[in-house]
C-alpha cells in the first residue's frame, strides 16, 4: 500500500522536488544524502497531506526541511512546532473516521517525521535533555496504554454482564452494572471497617473474656454456641468484634497505641461521607452525560435514529425491540395527533385521583402492620422470646419482607387504573414502592427508637442496681478478711446494662439477613421454580403454558434496583452500631450478582417492552441519594442526642459520642491547636462562614440559570433562523449573519464555560462535538454548502462569514471510501440562502 | 493464541493500538475472530477477505437490521461487495466500542443510515430505515399514512436548512444532544471486548 502512497503523492512531489533542488545547492555534499532521504519521507508524506488537505501545515513542514542545517531560534520554534503538530495529529488520528490502510500511513509518516526531527531539536545539552524528555514521554505513554489495558481486564463481571446484555437488552445489564457499582462502594466501605475497626480491635484489644463487655453473660452461656441463636446474632456473635458493645473505651490500644474510640468514630463519620462524595460525583457526571437532553425538540429524530440497540444479538430480543419500536412510532404519532384534543379529561383524572387514594391507603395500611407488629415484638422480648414460636419471634422481619414483596404488585395492578404512558407509568410506580419501603423503613426506626428509651430506663435501674451490688460485694468481703486481695469476680457473673447499641446493630443485621435470604428464595421459586414447571409441565397441560397464563418471568428491573437501594439505605444506617454490616453486604451483593445472572439467563424472558436505562439512571441515584441521607439521619441523631452506654462500646463513660474528638484535641495535639479549632468552631466564624456558602450557592445558581436563557434564546434562534431567512432581503441577511455569528460565539463561549466546569475529559470531547456541529450550521448558513468537503476542499467560503474553524480534529472529513460521491454538493445549496 | 499474536505482530499491534479505541486483548481477540472467519484457501493471500454472507451470518450481526449497511460502510473493496479486511473489521470494532469518540460513531451511524450513498438522508433513506427498524413482519410495519407522518415529523426536526433532507452536520447535531445515542451505538461484537 506504500506504493500506492506514492504514486499518488507523485505529482505533487514532484512541485516539492524543484523546490528542495535549490536548498541543495546551497548545502554541502555531505548533507546531501540526508535530503535525499528527507524528500522521500516527504513525497510520502504529501500524499497523505493531500488528502487532509491542510496546506498550512504544508508550509509548515516546508520550513521544517531545512532546519537541521540552520537552526536559527525561530525556525527551531516552527519546527517544534511542526513536531508537536504531527504529535497531536498522531494523538488524534484515532477518532477521524478514515479507513485503517490511510490512518496507518498517516500514522507512520508522522511517526517518522517526529522521530526524524525530533533527534535534531537542540544541540548539546539541551538536546540530550530533549532526547531524554521525548523518552520518557513515549515510555509514560506506553505505560498509560499498558494501565489502561490492565483497568479495563480488572473490572469484574465484565464478560457476564456483556452476555447479558446481548440476550436483554441495556435495562437488564443496567441493574447488573449498578449492582457491580454498588459493590465497589461496599468493597471501600468494607476496607474502611475492616481494616481500620475490626482488626486493631481483635489484634490490639482486650482478648475475649478479659471484662464483662467481652464475655457472655453467666445466664446465656448454657446455648451461647447453638446455632439457632448464632443465626439470630446472639451469643458468641454478640459478644464479638462484630457488634458496638464488644469495643473497649481504652484511649489507645496495643503497642502502635491506635486510638480506637476515635479510629471508630472518624470510620461511621467518613462512611458517610465517603458515601455521599460518590453518589453526588457520580450524579453529577451522569448530569454532565444527557446534559441538554431534557429537550424535547428533537423527539421523533431520537427515536428514529438512536433506537436501536445495538448490542441486541438474539433473534427474540430483536422481534421484541422491533414490536416494542413500532408501538413507540405509533404512540408518538397518535401523541402527537391527540395532544390539542384530550377528550374524556374527567374520567382519566377521577381515576387517577382515586388511584393514588387506593395507593395511600396500601401505604398507610402497611406502616401501621408495621408499627404494630413491632409493638408487638417488644411485648414479647419483655416476656423472654423463648416462651414464643417461631413466627413470632421473627414476626417483624417476614412482615417486612412480605409487604415489600406483595405491595409492588398491588401497586401494579393499581397503576392499570391510571392510563398513563409507560415512562410515566414506571416512575409513579418507582415513587410509590419507594415511598412504601420508605415508611416501613421509618416505621422500623421510630419503634426502634421506642425500644431504645425502654433499654435507658433499664439502665438507669440497672446502675442503681450495680451500685448496691458492688456495696454488698465489698460488704461480703469485708466482713471476712479486712485485708483481702481486691476481689476477683469473673467478668460473665458481673451484671451488666442492655447496651442499646448493640441491640440496635442486631436488629439491623437480622434485617438485612432476612432480606437478603427473602430476595434469595423469590429468586428461585418466582422464578427458577415457575421456570422448571412452565418447562415440563407444558408436555402435558391442557393449554400452552409457555405462551399461555404463567409463561416465564420477566427481570423486574425497577424492583431489583430498589431492592438494592434500600439494603444499601439499611447498611448505612445501622453500620455505625454493627460494623460486620458492610462485610456482610459485600458477601450478599457477591452472592446476588452470581445468583442472579445464572438465573436471568436461565429462567427469564427477555421484556416485551425492551426500554432504555440511560435516561433513567439518575432517577435512581436521586433515589439513593435520598436514602442515604434518610438513612444517616436516624444514625446522625442518635449519635448526636442520646447519651453511650455506660459499661459497652468505644464511647462509654462519655455523655456523648462525639466527645471523643474533643478529648482528642485537648490530649493529643498542641494547646495552640485546641485553641485555633476552639476559635474556628465559634459560632461567630460558623455563621458567617455558612452565610457566605449560601450566598455563594445562590450566585451559582442564578448564573447558571442566566446561562440556561442563554442557551434557550440561542435554541429558538436558531430555529427560526432560517425560515426567517426565506422572506428577509438579502441586506437584511447579511445583517442577521453577522447576528448569528455573535449567537454562536456566545454559544461556544458557553460551551466552554461549561467544558471548563465539567471534569470528565470524555464529557469535553462530546461538548466539542456539538460546538463542532453549531460550527458547522454556521459555516452552512454563512458561505456555501460545504457538507463534504473532499477534494473540493480548495473553494474557500467568504471569509467574513466563517467563524474560526479549528484545525486538526475539527470538521468530518471527506467521507472514506465513497468515490463516486459527487464534488458538486454545491448545487445543492438550500434556497433560503439563495435570494 | 500465540500463532495470532506473531501474525499481527508487535509494531503493527501498537499502531493498531494507536489508531483504534480498542485495548490489546481485544485487538487480539478481533484477529482470533476474524481469522475463523477466513476460509482454508483465503488465509495465504496477502490481505484475506471476509464475504459479507460470511459477515452476515455471524451470530451477533444475524438480528440486526442494518447488517448489510454496516458491511457496506465499513468495507473498503473495490468490487463494493461488502466484504472486510482485518482492518476493516478493526474500523468496524472500534466504531462500536464503549470508548470512541461521540464524533466518530455518528460519523458512521450517519453512513450507516445513508442507504443510497449520496451524502444525505433524504426521505427515500428515512422510509427504508423506518422499515429496518420496524423489523420484516407485516403485523409491525406501519402504515403508509404513518409513515408519511413520521417522516414529515423527523424532517422538521431535524431538517434545519430545510433543504428536504438530513446532511451529517444536521444529523450530528441532532444525534449529540440525545442522551441515549452512546449507550445504544456500541458494541457490536461483544465477545471480543473483553
Amino acid at each position: 500500500m506504500e506504493v500506492v502512497g506514492e504514486e499518488d503523492g507523485d505529482t505533487e512531489g514532484k512541485r516539492k522536488n524543484g523546490h528542495s533542488k535549490k536548498e541543495e545547492k546551497k548545502e554541502d555534499n555531505e548533507r546531501g544524502e540526508k535530503v535525499q532521504k528527507k524528500k522521500k519521507n516527504k513525497r510520502i508524506e504529501t500524499s497523505s497531506e493531500q488528502e487532509s488537505s491542510e496546506e498550512v501545515e504544508d508550509e509548515v513542514e516546508e520550513e521544517g526541511e531545512e532546519k537541521p542545517e540552520v537552526l536559527s531560534p525561530e525556525e527551531l520554534e516552527k519546527l517544534k512546532e511542526a513536531v508537536d503538530e504531527r504529535k497531536k495529529r498522531i494523538s488524534t488520528l484515532r477518532g477521524k473516521p478514515w479507513p485503517m490502510r490511510k490512518k496507518l500511513l498517516t500514522l507512520r509518516e508522522s511517526h517518522e517525521f517526529v522521530e526524524k526531527y525530533e533527534g535534531a531539536l537542540g544541540k548539546g545539552k539541551s538536546r540530550k535533555l530533549y532526547a531524554y524528555k521525548v523518552m520518557m514521554l513515549k515510555k509514560w505513554m506506553k505505560f498509560q496504554r499498558d494501565f489502561e489495558n490492565f483497568k479495563t481486564a480488572c473490572v469484574p463481571w465484565e464478560m457476564k454482564i456483556k452476555e447479558i446484555e446481548s440476550h436483554f437488552g441495556s435495562s437488564v445489564a443496567s441493574y447488573f452494572i449498578f449492582l457491580r457499582w454498588m459493590y465497589g462502594i461496599n468493597m471501600i466501605l468494607f476496607g474502611l471497617t475492616f481494616g481500620l475497626v475490626m482488626v486493631p480491635e481483635a489484634l490490639m484489644g482486650r482478648p475475649y473474656g478479659s471484662m464483662p463487655r467481652k464475655t457472655v453473660p453467666r445466664a446465656e452461656e448454657a446455648n451461647a454456641m447453638d446455632f439457632a441463636v448464632l443465626w439470630d446474632f446472639g451469643g458468641y456473635a454478640q459478644y464479638s468484634v462484630l457488634f458496638y458493645g464488644y469495643y473497649n473505651s481504652q484511649r489507645a490500644i496495643g503497642w502502635l497505641k491506635f486510638r480506637m474510640p476515635l479510629s471508630y468514630f472518624l470510620v461511621g463519620v467518613g462512611t458517610v461521607a465517603y458515601s455521599y462524595m460518590v453518589v453526588i460525583r457520580t450524579m453529577a457526571r451522569n448530569a454532565n452525560e444527557d446534559g441538554g437532553g431534557d429537550d424535547n425538540s428533537f423527539n421523533f429524530s431520537w427515536k428514529m435514529f438512536t433506537s436501536w440497540d445495538y448490542l441486541i444479538g438474539n433473534p427474540e430480543t430483536a422481534d421484541n425491540k422491533f414490536a416494542s419500536i413500532t408501538t413507540s412510532f405509533k404512540e408518538a404519532i397518535l401523541e402527537e395527533q391527540e395532544s390539542r384534543k384530550d377528550d374524556n379529561i374527567h374520567l382519566t383524572r377521577f381515576l387517577r385521583v382515586l388511584a393514588n387514594f387506593l395507593v395511600l391507603c396500601c401505604l398507610a395500611g402497611s406502616g401501621y402492620l408495621i408499627y404494630f407488629v413491632v409493638r408487638r415484638s417488644q411485648k414479647f422480648a419483655l416476656e423472654g422470646l423463648e416462651s414464643h414460636s417461631w413466627w413470632e419471634r421473627n414476626e417483624v422481619n417476614m412482615v417486612m419482607s412480605l409487604l415489600g414483596m406483595f405491595c409492588p404488585m398491588l401497586f401494579d395492578v393499581i397503576s392499570a387504573l391510571e392510563n398513563y404512558h409507560p415512562r410515566i407509568a414506571l416512575q409513579w410506580q418507582l415513587g410509590r414502592i419507594f415511598a412504601l419501603f420508605l415508611g416501613n423503613l421509618y416505621t422500623f426506626i421510630i419503634a426502634l427508637m421506642d425500644e431504645i428509651n425502654l433499654k435507658r430506663e433499664e439502665e438507669e435501674v440497672l446502675k442503681l442496681n450495680m451500685t448496691i451490688w458492688e456495696a454488698s460485694l465489698y460488704n461480703g468481703t469485708l466482713g471476712a478478711n479486712s485485708t483481702a486481695p481486691p476481689i476477683t469476680v469473673h467478668p460473665a457473673d458481673i451484671p451488666r446494662g442492655p447496651c442499646w447499641e448493640t441491640m440496635v446493630g442486631q436488629e439491623f443485621v437480622r434485617l438485612i439477613v432476612s432480606d437478603t435470604m427473602t430476595t434469595y428464595i423469590t429468586l428461585l421459586i418466582g422464578d427458577f421454580l415457575r421456570a422448571v414447571l412452565v418447562r415440563f409441565l407444558n408436555y402435558c397441560w391442557c393449554w400452552d403454558l409457555e405462551a399461555g397464563f404463567p409463561s416465564y418471568s420477566e427481570f423486574d428491573v425497577s424492583g431489583n434496583v430498589l431492592g438494592l437501594i434500600f439494603n444499601q439505605g439499611m447498611i448505612w444506617m445501622g453500620a455505625f452500631y454493627a460494623p460486620c454490616l458492610p462485610a456482610l453486604n459485600v458477601l450478599r451483593l457477591h452472592v446476588s450478582m452470581y445468583l442472579q445472572c445464572w438465573a436471568v439467563m436461565c429462567c427469564n424472558v427477555p421484556q416485551e417492552r425492551v426500554f432504555k436505562a440511560s435516561g433513567s439512571n439518575n432517577f435512581y441515584m436521586a433515589m439513593l441519594l435520598v436514602i442515604l441521607f434518610l438513612s444517616t439521619l436516624p444514625a446522625i441523631y442518635t449519635i448526636v442526642t442520646i447519651p453511650p452506654s455506660f459499661d459497652c462500646g468505644p464511647f462509654s463513660g462519655k455523655s456523648r459520642m462525639f466527645d471523643v474528638i474533643q478529648e482528642t484535641l485537648e490530649s493529643d495535639f498542641p494547646a495552640w491547636f485546641g485553641k485555633m479549632f476552639s476559635y474556628a468552631s465559634n459560632p461567630g466564624l460558623v455563621l458567617p462562614f455558612l452565610l457566605l456558602m449560601v450566598l455563594a450557592i445562590y450566585y451559582l445558581q442564578s448564573t447558571s440559570k442566566s446561562y440556561k436563557q442563554a442557551n434557550l434564546e440561542l435554541k429558538k434562534k436558531l430555529q427560526t433562523g432560517p425560515t426567517a431567512d426565506l422572506h428577509a432581503a438579502e441586506q437584511n441577511e447579511e445583517n442577521k449573519k453577522k447576528k448569528k455569528m455573535a449567537a454562536l460565539k456566545a454559544a461556544m463561549d458557553l460551551e466552554e464555560a461549561q467544558n471548563a466546569r465539567s471534569e470528565a475529559p470524555r464529557q469535553q470531547r462530546n461538548n466539542n462535538a456539538s460546538q463542532q456541529s453549531y460550527r458547522d450550521r454556521g459555516e452552512k448558513k454563512g458561505g456555501e454548502h460545504r457538507a463534504h468537503q473532499g477534494k473540493s476542499n480548495h473553494q474557500i467560503p467568504p471569509s467574513a462569514t466563517r467563524p474560526p474553524a479549528p484545525r486538526g480534529h475539527g470538521l468530518p472529513g471527506p467521507l472514506p471510501g465513497n468515490q463516486r460521491q459527487p464534488a458538486p454538493s454545491v448545487q445543492r445549496v438550500p434556497n433560503s440562502q439563495r435570494h | 493464541m500465540g500463532t495470532t499474536a506473531s501474525q499481527l505482530g508487535k509494531d503493527l499491534l501498537s499502531e493498531y493500538q494507536e489508531l483504534t479505541f480498542l485495548t490489546k486483548q481485544e485487538i487480539l481477540l478481533a484477529h482470533k475472530r476474524f481469522s475463523e472467519c477466513l476460509s482454508k484457501e483465503d488465509k495465504n493471500l496477502p490481505t484475506p477477505r471476509v464475504p459479507m454472507e460470511k459477515v452476515l451470518s455471524l451470530p451477533e450481526l444475524k438480528s440486526n437490521p442494518f447488517r448489510k449497511r454496516i458491511c457496506h460502510v465499513f468495507s473498503t473493496s473495490d468490487m463494493k461487495d461488502g466484504s472486510l479486511t482485518f482492518e476493516d473489521f478493526l474500523d468496524l470494532l472500534s466504531a462500536f466500542s464503549d470508548s470512541a469518540t461521540l464524533e466518530i460513531k455518528s460519523h458512521y451511524a450517519f453512513r450507516i443510515f445513508d442507504f443510497d450513498d449520496d451524502g444525505t438522508l433524504d426521505s427515500g433513506d428515512l422510509e427504508k430505515l423506518v422499515n429496518c427498524l420496524t423489523g420484516e413482519t407485516d403485523d409491525t410495519r406501519l402504515t403508509p399514512e404513518e409513515m408519511r407522518q413520521l417522516i414529515s415529523n423527523i424532517l422538521e426536526e431535524s431538517d434545519i436548512d430545510k433543504d428536504g433532507t438530513v446532511n451529517l452536520s444536521e444529523f450530528q447535531h441532532v444525534i449529540s444532544r440525545s442522551p441515549d445515542f452512546v449507550s445504544s451505538f456500541k458494541r457490536l461484537f461483544c465477545e471480543v471486548y473483553k
